[in-house]
């Protein structure tokens, strides 16, 4: 049932410049007279947080709207912890885990058994974290769990498997060039974050290849010391669940932090950058910086500000560029924050080739105005009404409560974050909004990345009048030398 | 990107490793009956109301059953350039002073059909005539513009709460959503039914660029993207499958509202509708309210059903691209529609070649074989509603070649018409179907697009749940059966992606542009 569809807009956003009203007969607005009835009184459901001696972390959250059991187990440490000469390790690792199996019960007669039931153990690896998850209907939830757990403390990684995950990464990599748009989010990341920093650099066929059973083993020795969180959901006596888990996790040894990062992040210089791409007719524009992180007191007011620069289709860059210029169908951004280290700022356009210039001086232009063309009230009440009347929808289904719950844990943010989050932003004023923008938006510290293809744009680059155009190079490096590659082409 | 927009909007930095989307909905038919309401309007649009109280939100869809496969001939992408419209408001919201801004539109239009005209002349063309009348054409616009609130209709909705609001455009239907809080009903109600009967040509002119620039981002600028374009328009020679639902440029860029309309007024209609609200919502209470305002929308005639039927394929089809991506097989046959007997079948060959590790297409091209990182079957493709095709595709690993995805991907087949399934193979299929269906219930907004969808496709919602008795008579004869009567050579089309190098030395190392 695949189908292909093709959406009004891919983007979920928000602001509008609504000028002139006052000059014409006031249409009557039939939808303000429609009564809106207080909220039914909603009190999440929490799940109960359980915290072991050894630092183990359990939640539990109980739902027996439908006959399943779902769990998954959060694991500190990911690829941005991994050795940069052996960059692409933590992928590895996450796919092999699950495909190996364990000393008991080898991937493939795991595959069959799960399978059989409609259940699934899966594991994974990421930036921040691996993690192990598994879910079944209520009747096999025993065994599933035993299962996942056999995995957890007794994975045997196997050489084939570390073979076949070693030719699904080399298919990425070989395929990173194909896509326009993974090209441009890729190397914008870069231009601000450094090509070697831990959030940018990429597996390349050499690094892959250096990648040992070895190596697997000790990423799992090493991680598995650290403070688990584990959550499960689903239809559940919860006293049993309890009594389990405590008895699966008690066992364990004291948990060990990982050691924190240090690494330095730094605003880039203002400069153009290309990528010439031949076979495509639209251009990629991408404008860079450093964001900021969650811990930071100005978040609300920048996620309001976000709201009106790129947040929805009344935002600035919407309108401006997509409404009255028609000039992109996808065009957003806005002050990125994430948990533990400065996101980006980025800011997007689509647009075909011969609009490159235009469109990438409007997109400056509104990027700019955060600092020059002053917020208005009625910006700043709509931008507030998008997110406060949305924000429900950030814990409206257990799951969501649960998975919001874990990542605070996981991070170290108090557990009533989404509560006090929300009183900020309903506090935001103008003079928050303004006093943010000045002090976050650099317009001179941006990079201008741009993926097209040169021989339709005209005008081209230099028409920004931003200084010399950088090339990127983006050539897929090859291994040199034996046992450097990983031999994707190779039957075993 | 379009995941990484969503969750910018409140910078929900995700954790690392994703823990498995999973869900909660409900167990059976039975509990369905009780919580279900359906109601049909006099003017024949059909509302279902699912009340599912878990947190104070509801979700909607509303169904349209008309998509790009009804584009009248020479206008391919009208029902998504339709879709566009809808977001642009109606004679009340979204306009400074309506009757003026009507006379405006007007003028647009004239003045649209005046450079229109001396465009497509074929000889004669009078290039000093068509730069003025470009500039009418602009003119004209502009004056319209005057009279617009830019995305007030939107806005609207969003400063209400509407989240995730969207739409999006098959070749076989059309569909709006959102969610919002449930205490908005009544704002939704009006603003979604305003939108069904009372929407005018605004901006669409220059709406027709935003999705000429959606056209270039999903196909023309993306390798996966003209290959597919390419498969339909070899593999249909009749039906209108054979046209990508965007449109093909030169039709979309020619697309006038006056077509726009027309195509409303047609499909739009209480009997091609099914809008279903599941959430914390009481039928009872708000029905009353819910029929006032879908009972604007014009009854009007169920529109006539198509006649093409695509003719029997007599060859296998083929058709390579020679792309600087890296390389890519797909081949499809032809099959029957959904409402074909054996459509639980195919659901089966389905499962059984595609689903997780255990399926035959991993085990065999990427487990054992090791020439493929990816290859599925799947089905019904591009559409449900019509004779679709069976498809099945394998991305190559570095140094195999598309012949070799191919040549991998028939031994397959052989084997499923030489030999049953076993018994294992078919028992999963039903297992997991059974599972998936309860997961698939798991939230407001997926329980409100099956609903529709199968209140649609078989005037029945309860056939989301009967389905599963088809599931379980599907026996290993069937496969078998269904296997060599599909799965033969001159049934089907194949198409490839060939690598050859760029013209530069490699991407990006040549300067900047000029």
């Amino acid at each position: 049932m695949k189908k292909p569809h093709v959406g009004f807009r891919a983007l979920a956003f928000l602001v509008a410049l609504t000028g002139a009203i006052t000059a014409y007969a006031q249409q009557e607005k039939p939808w303000e007279k429609i009564p809106v009835p207080p909220l039914h009184e909603f009190k999440p459901q929490q799940p109960k947080r359980i915290e072991l001696k050894n630092g183990i972390v359990i939640f539990l959250q109980e739902d027996h709207e439908l006959p399943f059991v779902n769990g998954s187990i959060l694991i500190p440490g990911g690829a941005r912890d991994e050795d940069a000469g052996k960059t692409g390790l933590v992928s590895l690792y996450g796919q092999t885990w699950r495909t190996s199996g364990t000393e008991k019960m080898d991937g493939d007669a795991m595959d069959d058994l799960l399978e059989s039931k409609a259940a699934h153990i899966e594991t994974g690896g990421g930036p921040a974290s691996t993690s192990l998850s598994w879910d079944s209907l209520k009747g096999d939830a025993d065994q599933v769990f035993s299962l996942a757990l056999d995995l957890l403390l007794h994975p045997k990684f196997n050489e084939e498997k570390l073979q076949l995950a070693k030719q699904q990464e080399a298919t990425g990599i070989v395929r990173r060039n194909d896509d326009e748009s993974s090209i441009a989010s890729r190397e914008a990341a870069k231009l601000v974050y450094g090509p070697d920093s831990p959030y940018t650099r990429q597996p390349e066929l050499a690094t892959v290849g250096k990648v040992t059973i070895a190596d697997l083993q000790a990423w799992h020795d090493r991680t598995m010391g650290g403070k688990l969180i584990i959550g499960v959901s689903g239809d559940f006596d919860p006293v049993a669940m309890e009594a389990r888990l405590r008895g699966a996790f008690e066992g364990l040894p004291t948990a060990k932090p990982l050691p924190p990062h240090h690494d330095s992040f730094q605003q880039p210089k203002q400069a153009v950058y290309f990528i010439n791409k031949e076979d495509v007719n639209q251009s990629n524009v991408q404008i860079a910086g450093l964001g900021t992180d969650r811990h930071n007191p100005d978040v609300p007011a920048l996620t309001v500000m976000n709201d009106i620069l790129g947040g929805g289709f009344a935002s600035r860059l919407f309108q401006k560029i997509r409404t009255e210029k028609g000039l992109a169908y996808e065009v957003g951004g806005g002050f990125g924050y994430a948990y533990d280290h400065p996101a980006l700022f980025r800011v997007v356009v689509l647009t075909q080739s011969t609009s490159t210039v235009d469109a990438t001086k409007l997109a400056l232009e509104e990027i700019a105005g955060l600092t020059t063309r002053p917020f208005t009230e009625d910006e700043l009440k709509r931008a507030k009404d998008n997110i406060l009347n949305q924000f429900l929808f950030l814990y409206d289904t257990k799951e969501k409560v649960l998975a919001e719950q874990e990542r605070l844990e996981f991070y170290g943010y108090p557990a009533d974050y989404l509560v006090t989050y929300e009183a900020a932003l309903k506090k935001v004023t103008l003079a928050d909004v303004t006093a943010a923008a000045k002090k976050y938006i650099h317009p001179k510290e941006l990079a201008v990345l741009v993926v097209g293809n040169q021989a339709e744009m005209k005008p081209g680059l230099d028409a920004l009048d931003l200084g010399p155009v950088h090339p990127i190079d983006i050539t897929i490096p090859q291994p040199s030398g034996p046992g450097g590659a990983p031999n994707p082409g190779a039957n075993q | 990107m379009t995941t990484f927009f969503r969750h910018w909007r409140f910078a929900l930095a995700l954790l690392a490793a994703a823990i498995i989307g999973r869900g909660a909905g409900a167990q059976d038919l039975k509990s369905f009956e009780q919580r279900i309401t359906t109601k049909v309007l006099p003017n024949g649009l059909t509302i279902i109301i699912c009340e599912r109280p878990e947190a104070p939100v509801f979700s909607y869809t509303t169904f349209v059953d008309a998509g790009d496969a009804n584009d009248p001939s020479g206008q391919s992408g009208l029902a998504h350039m339709f879709e566009h419209l809808a977001f642009k408001g109606t004679t009340q919201i979204g306009t400074k002073d309506w009757p003026a801004e009507k006379k405006a539109l007007d003028k647009v239009e004239e003045a649209n059909n005046a450079y229109e005209a001396e465009y497509l002349k074929p000889v004669g063309r009078d290039e000093a005539k068509l730069a003025e009348l470009k500039k009418a054409f602009q003119q004209a616009q502009q004056d319209a513009h005057q009279y617009v609130i830019p995305n007030q209709f939107t806005e609207v909705a969003e400063r209400s709460g509407a989240n995730d609001l969207n739409a999006q455009t098959g070749l076989d239907e059309t569909q709006y959503f959102w969610a919002m809080p449930e205490n908005r009903l009544e704002l939704w109600a009006w603003l979604e039914s305003s939108r069904l009967y009372d929407v005018v040509p605004r901006e669409f002119y220059k709406e027709r660029d935003v999705v000429m620039e959606e056209r270039r981002m999903r196909v023309d600028s993306n390798p996966i993207g003209r290959l597919i374009e390419q498969f339909l328009a070899t593999a249909y020679v009749a039906h209108p499958y054979h046209r990508p639902n965007v449109g093909w440029a030169s039709e979309l860029s020619q697309i006038n509202a006056t077509e726009a309309m027309a195509f409303h007024r047609k499909y739009y209609v209480g009997s091609n509708l099914v809008v279903a609200v599941v959430g914390d919502v009481k039928a009872a209470e708000t029905l009353p309210m819910l029929e006032k305002y879908f009972g604007r929308i014009p009854g009007g005639p169920k529109p006539e059903e198509m006649t093409t039927v695509e003719p029997r394929q007599f060859a296998e089809k083929t058709v390579t691209i020679v792309e600087q991506s890296q390389p890519f097989y797909i081949e499809g046959y032809h099959r029957p529609s959904y409402r074909d007997p054996d459509d639980a079948v195919y659901d089966a060959i389905s499962d059984i070649f595609s689903n997780g590790r255990v399926s035959r297409l991993y085990r065999s091209l990427v487990r054992d074989q090791q020439i493929a990182a990816e290859a599925e079957g799947f089905s019904p493709f591009p559409g449900v509603k019509y004779p679709g095709l069976f498809a099945f595709y394998a991305v190559p690993l570095p140094g195999h070649t598309p012949e070799e995805m191919r040549t991998a991907i028939h031994k397959e087949i052989d084997k499923l018409k030489n030999a049953d399934v076993s018994d294992e193979e078919l028992q999963m299929f039903k297992t997991r179907t059974r599972a998936d269906l309860l997961r698939g219930l798991a939230d407001n907004q997926g329980l409100a697009t099956a609903l529709a969808e199968y209140q649609t496709r078989y005037g029945n919602w309860r056939e989301l749940f009967q389905q599963l008795d088809r599931v379980d008579k599907v026996s290993k004869a069937d496969i078998r059966r269904v296997a060599n009567k599909v799965f033969v050579d001159t049934n089907r089309t194949s198409a490839s992606i060939e690598t050859k190098a760029p013209a530069s030395p490699a991407p990006g190392t040549k300067g900047g542009a000029q």
